[in-house]
């Protein structure tokens, strides 16, 4: 039998970050994954014959250029494209019906649209974006740092708590006031202070909203806000891309570092247990049947996954499995690709432009986004819902034959909790009132369908197995962040079990495809965390 | 995309260098000729007719319009005469410039207020409680800056009434209602002209003609650079950061640090930053904004250890350049030229006020050959160049 220093179990992006770190030091690593191909959710697939589909997550933006670099991810097939706009078409009988807001990455053309609408705005926004940069230069430290929990007398604690201590100080007034309110406020209100702007708003709030069963007028919103403007390419702020052959190579690219630095990854070799003895995992049991054992099992399966499924209630304190059952996962957004005959052309800006370029979101308005948030409240599909799409086809002309598209739509809200459960003919009733909102905007969209891929979250749980097909491996709320992800006192990728670690979305900073957990975890492992 | 000013149709069938750079989100031409070099001279020898229409403007009017730009400027506005402009900054709460530009007070409820950047959430939000109406006008009012000694005689020959230096009258060029003001960006004789987009072609049209025996040429914005770097005027964004737009509090200036002391009226009882600034006033400023003077000797020695005759920036740099006194870094320069006029190498520079007074031996880095030296420099006052009929 092999003996191994440290088993990953699952090959999601986190796991393959953490296998990396860990073999790049000289650890004999093992990677297991249940599926055929690594990934987790950051897979492309040839989902219909031609077409590649970013089957899941679909954008980059949040993976840490530090692990860009320390992993060469480059060299091992990496290049991200850059998403430079944001177009927001607004509906046929709105007060500006079949107008759009766009949003630009330069800043003349951009401040000139947000002129259009209101020249407050076009002013405010470079002030709103600056104070967003310095918020986000201010948070960004916390997202490196193993979370100090509070309540904890033990001396690492007390000296990351006394630095996360200095370092707020160290914020100036405002900044200190502004992380405040974003920790407090919604998303709603918080951009009301700024914007007056329907659509500017709903466009910025809804990505307070992402991956969570909350509404853009929820409480702690706006921290979700800031989370998501921490998208750091090449040193600017605020800039997503898209991975050149969908998300699927982000995931293929760590593989390959992995295995450069001499991890074992194998597919189609699901975990069914983590072997405990003596308060301490010895290795794991697969599916079927085999066992592997190694000096310590890392996890970047989601936290539900882990303790209750592959360890088990048993081998744990009660206090941390209860806690570990109250951490909150309510999966709410469902994804419908498409493979298109032609690109669609909305009536906002009819034909084929640099709009298409970019991410194209339906939220008209903050009620609009409220009232698809009323809906999964009480258990529906969002009638109307709030949509994030992007036309990969259109950075990346290899997703699709030539002339042909593919189209990648993220859409809020599909609750995982879906009143009488998620069938096949209710998966389907989304998918149409997702292409008969959307086709309300670009008119061409019906016939241009080939082939359509929709995606709910209780599929997501299926194939990917994310409890509750939550995106980020547990809700990104304030009373699942830092100290508290997943569970009070166990915040450090450590477990109540010696030898057993975390590594996914489901620890301190959470999700993203960030890959900052699996990096983390690794030098949280390997002693070189503070 | 990007927008054009409403001269374009006539400055792009001029733009043979199709050299164009962009200011405040218009295209604007950096020279016209394949050089900027005569469209300098014409500035400081006949007249040169500049586009400077991407200035933001904003008409601020009502029965409390001169409380707004009291509260808002650090200059007196209030007491302004009908016709009478006025330079001037404004500031943060922190005694910070937030930007800086003219007021001219058109009627006694009426003024147009120019800047370098946007300023209209600003100004409304200060206009709380007040009656006052601030529009802003910047796409609809077309303006061109007529500069030169021969300026005058130009706006003789078309009927504008003589104008003393920051005066302003409104009146009519050929039939169009225009206003005319004597101020500009050069340190020169000058005029600007304020008018109507849709007539801004016309008054194009009028003052090219009136202008063509004496000499008008039209001049971008490189030959602008180096006049009014000789003018020892500051730009927003290359020789300043607004504090609006500061990353860090050490990016942020006060007006006493800009040499604009003489704009700030601490006498008025009430205006944005005025605590602050009454304060900064009392102990000195840090800083000061001063005129630098290259040593051509020293620029010559350095570069004939290279074995190079001197070279010199004909065109201005907008870099921030080390000064350094005693071995250590004093200051920065943050524009720099060579005066074709003067025949010197200038530089408007920042320094630790120790090291501000005129005549202060300083050293400044050059890059000679690929390597950083440092020539000898000195401060002197500003503006470099100050023709006595810029006032007269």
């Amino acid at each position: 039998m092999q003996r191994y220093d440290a088993i990953v179990v699952g090959g999601g992006h986190n796991g393959l970050v953490c296998a990396a770190y860990l073999a790049r030091a000289g650890k004999r690593v093992l990677v297991l994954e249940r599926r055929a191909e690594v990934g987790g959710a950051a897979t492309s697939e040839e989902v219909f014959p031609g077409f590649r589909f970013s089957v899941f997550s679909y954008v980059v933006s949040l993976l840490r250029p530090e692990i860009i670099r320390d992993l060469e991810l480059p060299r091992h097939g990496l290049h991200i494209l850059p998403l430079e706009s944001t177009l927001t078409p607004l509906p046929k009988g709105s007060v500006k019906g079949g107008d759009y807001l766009a949003q630009w990455s330069d800043h003349d053309r951009n401040r000139r649209e947000l002129a259009r609408h209101s020249l407050r705005d076009a002013e405010a926004y470079d002030e709103f974006g600056l104070l967003m940069h310095r918020m986000s230069r201010a948070v960004k430290p916390l997202l490196g740092m193993v979370p100090p929990d509070p309540a904890s007398l033990r001396p690492r604690d007390l000296a990351g708590l006394e630095r996360l201590g200095r370092y707020l100080r160290s914020l100036g007034k405002d900044e200190f006031h502004a992380l405040h309110k974003l920790l407090t406020m919604s998303s709603a209100d918080y951009l009301d202070e700024w914007f007056e702007t329907e659509a500017l708003k709903a466009t910025k709030s809804a990505s307070g909203i992402i991956g969570t069963l909350l509404g853009p007028r929820s409480p702690g919103t706006a921290y979700v806000l800031l989370h998501h403007y921490m998208g750091e390419l090449d040193g600017v702020f605020r800039a997503w891309g898209f991975a050149k052959g969908g998300n699927g190579s982000v995931s293929q690219a760590i593989a390959r570092a992995a295995r450069a630095a001499g991890a074992e990854i194998r597919t189609g070799a699901g975990v069914s247990r983590i072997l405990v003895r003596g308060g301490r995992a010895r290795g794991v049991a697969l599916e079927d049947g085999e066992e592997i054992r190694a000096r310590m099992v890392v996890s970047g399966v989601d936290p539900r996954r882990t303790f209750l499924g592959l360890v088990g209630e048993e081998h744990l304190p009660a206090e941390f499995a209860a806690a570990i059952g109250r951490f909150k996962f309510r999966g709410s957004s469902a994804k419908v690709n498409l493979a298109l005959g032609e690109a669609p052309s909305f009536s906002c800006l009819p034909g084929t432009g640099d709009h298409l370029r970019g991410a194209i979101s339906i939220s008209p308005s903050v009620e609009y986004l409220e009232r698809a948030y009323d809906d999964a409240k009480y258990g529906e599909i969002s009638r109307r819902p709030y949509m994030d799409i992007i036309i990969p086809s259109m950075i990346d002309p290899a997703m699709a034959p030539p002339g042909k598209h593919v189209m990648s739509i993220f859409v809020q809200y599909a609750p995982y909790h879906l009143n009488g459960g998620w069938t096949d003919a209710r998966r389907e009733a989304l998918g149409d009132a997702v292409i008969d909102t959307l086709a309300e905007y670009a008119p061409n969209l019906k016939s241009a369908i080939l082939h359509r891929q929709v995606i709910t979250p209780a599929d997501i749980e299926r194939i990917v197995g994310l409890s509750e097909g939550n995106i980020f491996q547990g809700e990104l709320t304030l009373q699942q962040m830092f100290f508290l992800r997943p569970a009070p006192a166990w915040a450090r990728y450590t477990t109540p079990l010696a030898g057993l670690y975390q590594c996914g979305a489901g620890t301190h900073p959470g999700g993203g495809v960030m890959g900052a957990s699996g990096r983390n975890a690794a030098l949280a492992i390997l002693g070189r965390l503070g | 995309m990007l927008k054009t000013t409403p001269f374009h149709e006539r400055t792009a069938a001029l733009c043979a260098s199709h050299a164009w750079r962009r200011w405040a989100g218009h295209v604007v031409a950096s020279c016209y000729e394949l050089s900027h070099e005569r469209e300098y001279h014409s500035i400081r020898s006949a007249a040169a007719l500049l586009d400077i229409s991407p200035l933001y403007k904003y008409r601020v009017s009502g029965k409390d319009a001169a409380r707004l730009l009291d509260r808002v400027a650090t200059r007196h506005i209030s007491t302004m005469k009908i016709g009478q402009v006025a330079y001037t900054g404004w500031c943060d709460a922190r005694g910070k410039l937030l930007d800086d530009g003219t007021i001219a007070r058109l009627e006694e409820r009426r003024f147009r207020m120019t800047s370098a950047d946007p300023n209209l959430r600003w100004l409304q939000d200060n206009a709380h409680g007040l009656e006052v109406e601030v529009e802003d006008v910047s796409e609809s009012v077309g303006a061109l800056a007529l500069q030169g000694p021969a300026s005058r005689a130009i706006l003789d020959a078309l009927g504008v009434p003589g104008l003393e230096y920051f005066r302003l009258c409104e009146t009519r060029v050929r039939d169009t209602a225009v206003s005319v003001s004597r101020t500009g960006y050069t340190g020169d004789l000058g005029f600007e002209i304020w008018v109507d987009a849709q007539n801004a072609l016309a008054l194009w049209d009028a003052i090219v003609d009136a202008g063509r025996p004496y000499g008008i040429t039209p001049a971008g914005m490189l030959a602008l650079d180096v006049a009014r770097i000789e003018a020892g005027l500051m730009l927003l964004d290359v020789d300043y950061v607004s504090a609006r737009k500061a990353l860090v509090e050490s990016q942020t200036s006060s007006p006493y640090e800009l040499d604009l002391g003489w704009t700030v009226h601490l006498d008025k009882q009430q205006f944005v930053g005025r605590t602050a600034l009454a304060a900064e006033a009392g102990r000195g400023p840090q800083w000061q904004f001063v005129g630098i003077e290259l040593d051509w000797d020293a620029l010559e020695r350095l570069h004939a250890e290279a074995g190079l005759a001197p070279r010199v920036p004909s065109a201005a740099w907008r870099t921030s350049v080390p000064l350094y006194a005693r071995g250590g870094q004093v200051g920065y320069a943050t524009s720099g030229v060579w005066s074709p006029l003067l025949k010197k190498y200038i530089a408007l520079a920042h320094l630790r006020s120790r090291w501000a007074a005129p005549g202060t031996a300083l050293e400044m880095e050059v890059t000679v050959e690929h390597r950083r030296r440092r020539a000898a420099a000195r401060v002197v006052k500003k503006p470099f160049f100050d023709p006595e009929r810029k006032r007269a």
